[in-house]
């Protein structure tokens, strides 16, 4: 059922600069400010732009056309190197079937997302992700499309040192439902995220921000020290 | 082949740690004696050999070649599991690990020689035991049933050909037959796990034997999830299900397994299948150790140590543990704590501060899984529970639906978890 999208909107890098300084053949795949709106649902794990760095996943700039799990220094899922391997290059059709059911296209992917079923939305975010991937690279200013925290920390429990010995232990407590290799099986993957980002969303749980009874028990009752110990182990775990 | 080349490369590793044995001995090492592989044992030995990295001898005595995980039993009988998907092997533990893995019943435990005896004739030295059997069940427990009577009326309460038996018995139903249940009085196994039965059974009947009746006779006032459970059989299952609490004589039932009939407070009933699960305790080789008070083994929650024998760890199912429920996480969870005071004892590495934690998922139906849970932390008296949660009535399908696959995550972590 899923639409199918016309590579041939861009086949060819005819570049049409319009006022807003939006690539003509971006606005054909789909709606760009409505992509933006989708985006939102990948921006707690990815950014793109100009500010735009490696989070828990990946950036998203230079997306289109490029190989899979090539981007230097991130760390991909066996199951990604092995699709790269295989000769997966995103593609609009790639893209877009990696976005309708990320594990369909690529086992063992540890991005963990259910997938956008509307074609709509795929078009649409795509077309926001494409404004990003100019050929040459001269993705334009835009705002930083980096979301908000989900939760406002001070400083001082951001800037907490863990202790990685007690993180280990601490860790034992989790590989009861994640899996340490980072496999994903139906209970997401937690492992060589950024250690930010694990504080802040364990953070997110402890204040119940984030809605899950099990995580908000879990990180309940752990401190600030015990959190970032959690965090610095789980960064390094190899 | 492959489930071969396992087992063979687990019993060549023994085979070879064996011949090894008095090197080990002779270099001094501490040693770590386990019994039982299962979610507390296995996990146990994994962590205290990984964790050491090699400072530690372990040894780990389980019976089975092949252990088949209480746990996701039920979902086998209800058919949305494979057998085979719930066994498990020990070669992952002794190739990876280094652990010595023995296929033998420990028979008795000498605790000033600090050894154990195995039925094979080995005598294992420790210096420090962790007792981590399961349960057993009381003998007399449901007047008219012992253990020679398994076969024509299962428990399937500890899981493998048990399980195969009763779901072939349920499969070969007469067509509006009855399944009767003796549900067990507490503390016990699971105390989801009869009620997640119980709508398993429902799920295959009411496929393939739609005017089939569900008898529960049991013992206890009230049971756990029962609001969820008694509103998914309302939803799934209506008017198949029928449950005799002790106000109606539940807790006065004795059986007769060649007549196949249930005796329910002086009122006879034949039946089609009768699946007993009897009153529990700690298994046998508690006793034998004389870390038992009553049915159970109490522990020190800070090391899950024996209260009678400081050299003994005793976890999961067999130990009283305070607030915790009986469950393969609640085992998972007390091996790592255990883990941390056996390495700690033994090698001077650093000890936290236990923590513990528990969550039960249960499936009603396709897609229709609950969940309740609890963490917990160690006091001076007992395991005692710092907060927890438990799935609502009337949640939507796409909750329902999210809490069975993470299920099944769960399912696979745990696994991977105890068995590497």
């Amino acid at each position: 059922m899923r639409k199918q999208l016309s590579l041939k909107h861009f086949s060819i890098g005819v570049l049409v600069s319009s006022v807003m300084s939006v690539p003509a053949f971006a606005e054909e795949i789909g709606d760009v400010d409505m992509g933006a709106r989708v985006f939102k649902k990948c921006a707690a794990c990815h950014q793109v732009g100009a500010e735009a760095k490696d989070r828990v996943g990946p950036h998203l700039n230079e997306i289109f056309g490029r190989s899979a799990a090539a981007n230097e220094g991130y760390r991909y899922s066996d199951g990604l190197k092995n699709a790269a391997a295989d000769g997966l290059v995103w593609d609009l059709e790639h893209l877009d079937a990696y976005l309708e059911n990320p594990k369909s296209l690529v086992t063992g992917t540890r991005m963990n997302f259910r997938g956008l079923s509307e074609p709509e939305d795929r078009a649409n975010v795509l077309a926001f992700l494409r404004q990003y991937s100019d050929n040459p690279s001269n993705y334009p200013e835009a705002e930083p499309t980096a979301i908000a925290p989900e939760v406002e920390l001070a400083p001082e429990i951001l800037n907490i040192v863990g202790d990685r010995d007690y993180g280990e232990y601490l860790a034992s407590e989790c590989s009861t439902c994640h899996q340490r290799d980072g496999s994903d099986q139906g209970i997401p993957a937690i492992v060589n995220w950024p250690a930010e980002d694990f504080v802040v969303v364990m953070h997110a749980y402890k204040r119940k921000i984030r809605p899950h009874p099990v995580m908000q028990m879990m990180a309940g009752r752990l401190s600030n020290e015990e959190i970032a110990a959690l965090a610095v182990y789980f960064e390094e775990l190899e | 082949m492959k489930l071969n080349r396992r087992t063979f490369l687990g019993t060549g590793v023994v085979a070879s740690a064996a011949l090894s044995a008095p090197m080990v001995m002779a270099s001094g090492k501490p040693r770590v004696v386990v019994i039982g592989g299962g979610a507390g044992g296995a996990t146990a030995a994994r962590y205290i050999a990984k964790d050491s990295k090699g400072e530690i001898d372990v040894t780990l005595v389980e019976p089975s070649r092949k252990y088949y995980t209480c746990f996701f039993s039920n979902l086998y009988i209800g058919g949305y599991r494979s057998l085979a998907s719930i066994g498990h092997t020990y070669g992952a533990l002794a190739a990876e690990y280094g652990i010595n893995v023995v296929h033998d019943w420990a028979v008795d435990v000498d605790n000033e020689a600090k050894t154990v005896s195995l039925a094979g004739g080995s005598v294992l030295p420790y210096d420090r035991l962790v007792l981590s059997p399961g349960i057993d069940f009381i003998d007399g427990a449901v007047p008219g049933w012992d253990v020679t009577s398994q076969n024509k009326m299962p428990h399937a309460y500890k899981a493998g050909s048990q399980s195969e038996l009763l779901k072939a018995q349920i499969d070969a139903m007469p067509q509006g037959g009855t399944y009767c249940m003796v549900a067990p009085p507490n503390p016990f196994r699971c105390p989801p796990g009869p009620y997640e039965r119980i709508s398993m059974v429902a799920h295959v009947l009411k496929e393939k034997n739609p005017t089939a009746k569900i008898l529960i006779v049991d013992p206890k006032a009230k049971f756990s999830k029962q609001g969820l459970f008694e509103e998914g059989w309302a939803n799934h299952y209506d008017g198949m299900i029928e449950r005799v609490g002790p106000e109606f004589g539940g807790d006065n039932v004795s059986v007769d397994p060649d007549a196949m009939t249930v005796n329910i407070d002086g009122e006879v009933t034949k039946v089609d299948v009768c699946n007993v699960i009897p009153a529990m305790k700690a298994g046998k080789i508690c006793e034998m150790a004389g870390v038992n008070d009553g049915n159970w083994a109490p522990v020190i929650a800070h090391s899950m140590q024996s209260k009678i024998d400081e050299n003994i760890h005793v976890l999961g199912d067999a130990s009283a543990q305070g607030d915790m429920p009986k469950s393969g996480f609640s085992a998972n969870s007390q091996a790592k704590v255990a883990a941390m005071a056996v390495r700690g004892a033994l090698t001077g590495s650093k000890v936290f501060p236990a923590k513990f934690s528990n969550t039960c998922w249960s499936l009603i139906d396709d897609n229709d899984g609950i969940k309740v849970g609890a963490s917990y932390e160690a006091t001076d008296e007992k395991i005692a529970k710092t907060s927890g949660f438990v799935s609502a009535t009337g949640e939507d399908a796409a909750l329902r639906k999210a809490t069975y696959e993470e299920s099944v995550g769960w399912y696979a972590g745990i696994t991977a978890d105890m068995f590497g």
